[in-house]
């Protein structure tokens, strides 16, 4: 019984299995690599939460596109919930739509019923349910969570997977095509207690030095900085290649 | 298909899955969901069982999550460790604690840790080992000290000893070795330690830190963490930006006033009795 | 729909190449960051297959000759035949020119000696560092290059960063990035650890230094 138990771990986690050379036929096109042939980098895009002292930042990068061609440099993968609620959704951006929509449905439902505002930690709960209900056909989305706790003013930051396995440190949570180069910038330039405008500069250098080394997401950026009293929104100046 | 109800609805929803299966015949990959490439291990001891996991979750060849925690709370006098995909595991045991916390309140008694091994097992044979949740069931109950291993696919073993996950092997060889029945508290949980060193340090799936849970008929304790295996690396440099080192194209503020406020004090207040 | 597919006999599905996979990932980060009169090279020591570790205490940098070195990663097989091979032609040609091989006839060959297997290739990720022609270039390869390259970009480069200027390089700043580098990569790299050696190679020679990593 162990040993088949071990199979079949080996046989789901076996890192070979993924991207070693064996699987792959190894005359590669070109294509095949640059577009790392998933479903989730068919429009590319990338976001970025971190925490501060008493604030948080959410970031994403603008581009929308087909595989290797860019179709616009407009598209917002970051979206307000709240007044101090954000969520980014990279991923197909059908699905960025479509699970925008059926979230924003469910906020207001829940807000209408329980008559207050929802709470970080609550919205990750949602988004798990949500998320976890099409466990056998998935939403291609890793949602990206960042906000204040409405009552205590806590930052909150959170990552999910695809379907819906929640995951909240205490530094940063990266998702995205460009997802290894942004753990890479945000180990080494995240420290803690971070004051804003200190946030500001961490979250976008690595953001934006990130993902200037993949092909598939850049092309300008917005950065969200939480704080207790405001919000503030900055586009970034970035390669527009 | 249009969805009439936009309101959750009970069980799994399949409507994207038709859309998802063309996708893969086109030669898109299905994505990966994150995994905990996992140690876990439980024993019997003299006065109860002693579970342990490591706190690594990784997607791919990546740390997703460097402090996870993988023994999720079933009944205060259960426990449950948890390897394979991420979300399967989260969903499951939660689901399962409410499960039994209603068994618990319909029957009016402390479950049996067989129960939970029961239900468990049901509902991932149904699902046909498509639920990939690998786990170590632990528990103290009037029938004594238990621990179970329950398979994806829902077969199970009541096992003293027994370890889960990529770095099972190794975690294996340690209670091999060392296991034997009747141990002391402190003995236990330095072998449960050790065994699940042995993954953290062997197997490339597990890491971080070592957690422990120790359950008694007195109840239960976590111990989170038990043992900092692993360090973080010291950086030599300071990795600090100038303000304004960024190019901005433009800047909105948007401030939050607050439009009222309302501070109800809540306190005891005697019972009215004229 | 699985079980139907398992119920099959072999006959009715559809024809089934059978791959030869000749290669293994072992994995193995390096980094190499030049100066004006020195190069630094680094590796890590971790060598592994799958989820196991084979060695804590792999030396993945060669050394070449007296002012070159090799940083090699991939599948450790064929570092270890290129390296063979890449050593006896540089022996040969210190023979017949009586002189070692300079840093640039070493990197010319490599690329002949890689270019000629280019329908079975090595599969091995270089890093050539030495002394003479040396620019300032930057360059990671291996297991964690996506985790580290654009962290070198903007501390090297200095890209993105309004009014910066690239740093003068000098072997502590080297050495610093060198080694913050590797500690990023070693908490989120699953194949990145135990330890790594940097080498200096300067005009006086060569110096190497050890540090520990994570081993978990």
């Amino acid at each position: 019984m162990q040993s088949r138990m071990v199979e079949l771990e080996t046989r789901n986690q076996d890192p070979q299995g993924d991207h070693g050379p064996q699987e792959r036929n190894y005359i590669l096109s070109l294509h095949d690599v640059l577009m790392k042939k998933s479903i989730l980098n068919y429009n590319g895009g990338c976001v970025v939460a971190m925490k501060g002292k008493n604030c948080v930042a959410i970031a994403c990068d603008l581009r929308f596109g087909v595989q290797a061609q860019t179709i616009s440099t407009d598209f917002k993968r970051v979206f307000e919930l709240g007044p101090h609620l954000y969520i980014g959704l990279p991923g197909l951006a059908t699905d960025t739509q479509t699970v925008l929509q059926r979230l924003q449905f469910r906020i207001k439902m829940y807000e209408m019923r329980e008559g207050r505002r929802l709470k970080p930690h609550t919205l990750m709960a949602m988004m798990q349910n949500l998320l976890y209900e099409r466990r056998f056909g998935p939403y291609f989305v890793e949602p990206v969570i960042a906000g204040l706790d409405p009552n205590t003013k806590e930052p909150y930051i959170c990552a999910l997977d695809l379907i819906g396995c929640a995951c909240e440190p205490a530094d940063f949570v990266v998702s995205g095509t460009c997802s290894e180069s942004l753990y890479g910038m945000c180990e080494t330039t995240w420290q803690e207690d971070m004051e804003p405008e200190d946030l500001f500069e961490c979250i976008s250098q690595s953001l934006v030095n990130a993902f200037d080394r993949d092909a598939l997401s850049g092309w300008g950026a917005v950065v969200h900085i939480i704080e207790q009293d405001k919000v503030t929104t900055r586009t970034l100046k970035c390669r527009q290649d | 298909m249009v969805e009439e109800n936009e309101r959750p609805q009970a069980g799994f929803q399949f409507s994207n899955f038709g859309r998802n299966e063309a996708l893969v015949a086109r030669g898109f990959q299905m994505p990966k969901c994150r995994k905990t490439g996992t140690t876990i291990a439980g024993i019997v001891f003299k006065d109860g069982v002693v579970l342990g996991a490591d706190t690594r979750a990784t997607e791919g060849d990546i740390v997703a999550d460097k402090n996870c925690c993988k023994i999720h709370y079933l009944q205060p006098n259960m426990y449950c460790c948890g390897a394979g995909t991420a979300a399967d595991l989260e969903m499951t045991t939660q689901m399962m604690a409410s499960q039994l916390e209603l068994h618990r309140l319909n029957t009016g008694r402390q479950v049996p840790v067989i129960a939970a091994n029961t239900m468990l097992k049901q509902m991932l044979f149904r699902y046909q080992g498509y639920v990939g949740a690998a786990l170590v069931l632990g528990g103290v109950d009037k029938y004594g000290s238990h621990i179970y291993s329950i398979h994806p696919h829902g077969s199970t073993d009541r096992l003293p000893y027994t370890t889960m996950g990529s770095g099972s092997l190794a975690a294996m060889s340690v209670f091999e070795a060392r296991w034997k029945p009747n141990m002391e508290l402190d003995e236990a949980k330095q072998l449960v330690r050790d065994a699940i060193a042995g993954g953290v340090f062997n197997d490339l799936g597990s890491g971080s830190n070592i957690d422990l849970c120790v359950i008694t008929k007195d109840g239960a304790t976590m111990t989170r963490p038990y043992d900092v295996a692993n360090v973080k690396g010291q950086r030599v440099g300071k990795y600090e930006y100038k303000r304004g080192v960024t190019e901005v194209l433009n800047t909105v503020v948007r401030p939050i006033e607050i439009v009222s406020e309302t501070v109800k004090v809540v306190s005891e207040e005697d019972m009215d009795t004229a | 729909m699985a079980v139907e597919m398992a119920m099959e006999p072999d006959y009715m599905r559809d024809p089934r190449k059978h791959h030869f996979s000749p290669y293994m990932e072992n994995g193995g980060t390096s980094i190499a960051i030049a100066g004006d009169d020195f190069v630094m090279i680094a590796s890590d020591t971790r060598l592994t297959r799958g989820f196991n570790i084979l060695s804590r205490n792999q030396e993945k940098v060669l050394r070449l000759t007296p002012h070159t070195m090799m940083a090699s990663s991939g599948c450790w097989a064929d570092v270890l035949t290129l390296s063979k091979v890449l050593q006896d032609r540089i022996t040969m040609y210190s023979h017949e020119h009586n002189e070692s091989m300079p840093t640039t006839a070493v990197a010319q060959m490599l690329s002949t000696m890689l270019y000629w297997r280019r329908f079975f290739p090595y599969y091995v990720a270089n890093i050539l560092a030495g002394l003479d022609e040396q620019g300032k270039g930057v360059v990671a390869t291996g297991a964690s290059v996506a985790q580290i390259q654009p962290l070198l970009d903007n501390q090297v480069a200095a890209l993105n960063m309004k009014g910066a200027t690239p740093p003068k390089m000098t072997k502590d700043l080297a050495r610093q990035l060198i080694h913050d580098a590797f500690i990023s990569a070693a908490e989120r790299d699953i194949n990145t650890g135990d330890g790594i050696i940097i080498h200096t190679i300067t005009k006086e020679g060569k110096t190497e230094e050890m540090v520990k990593l994570r081993r978990d």
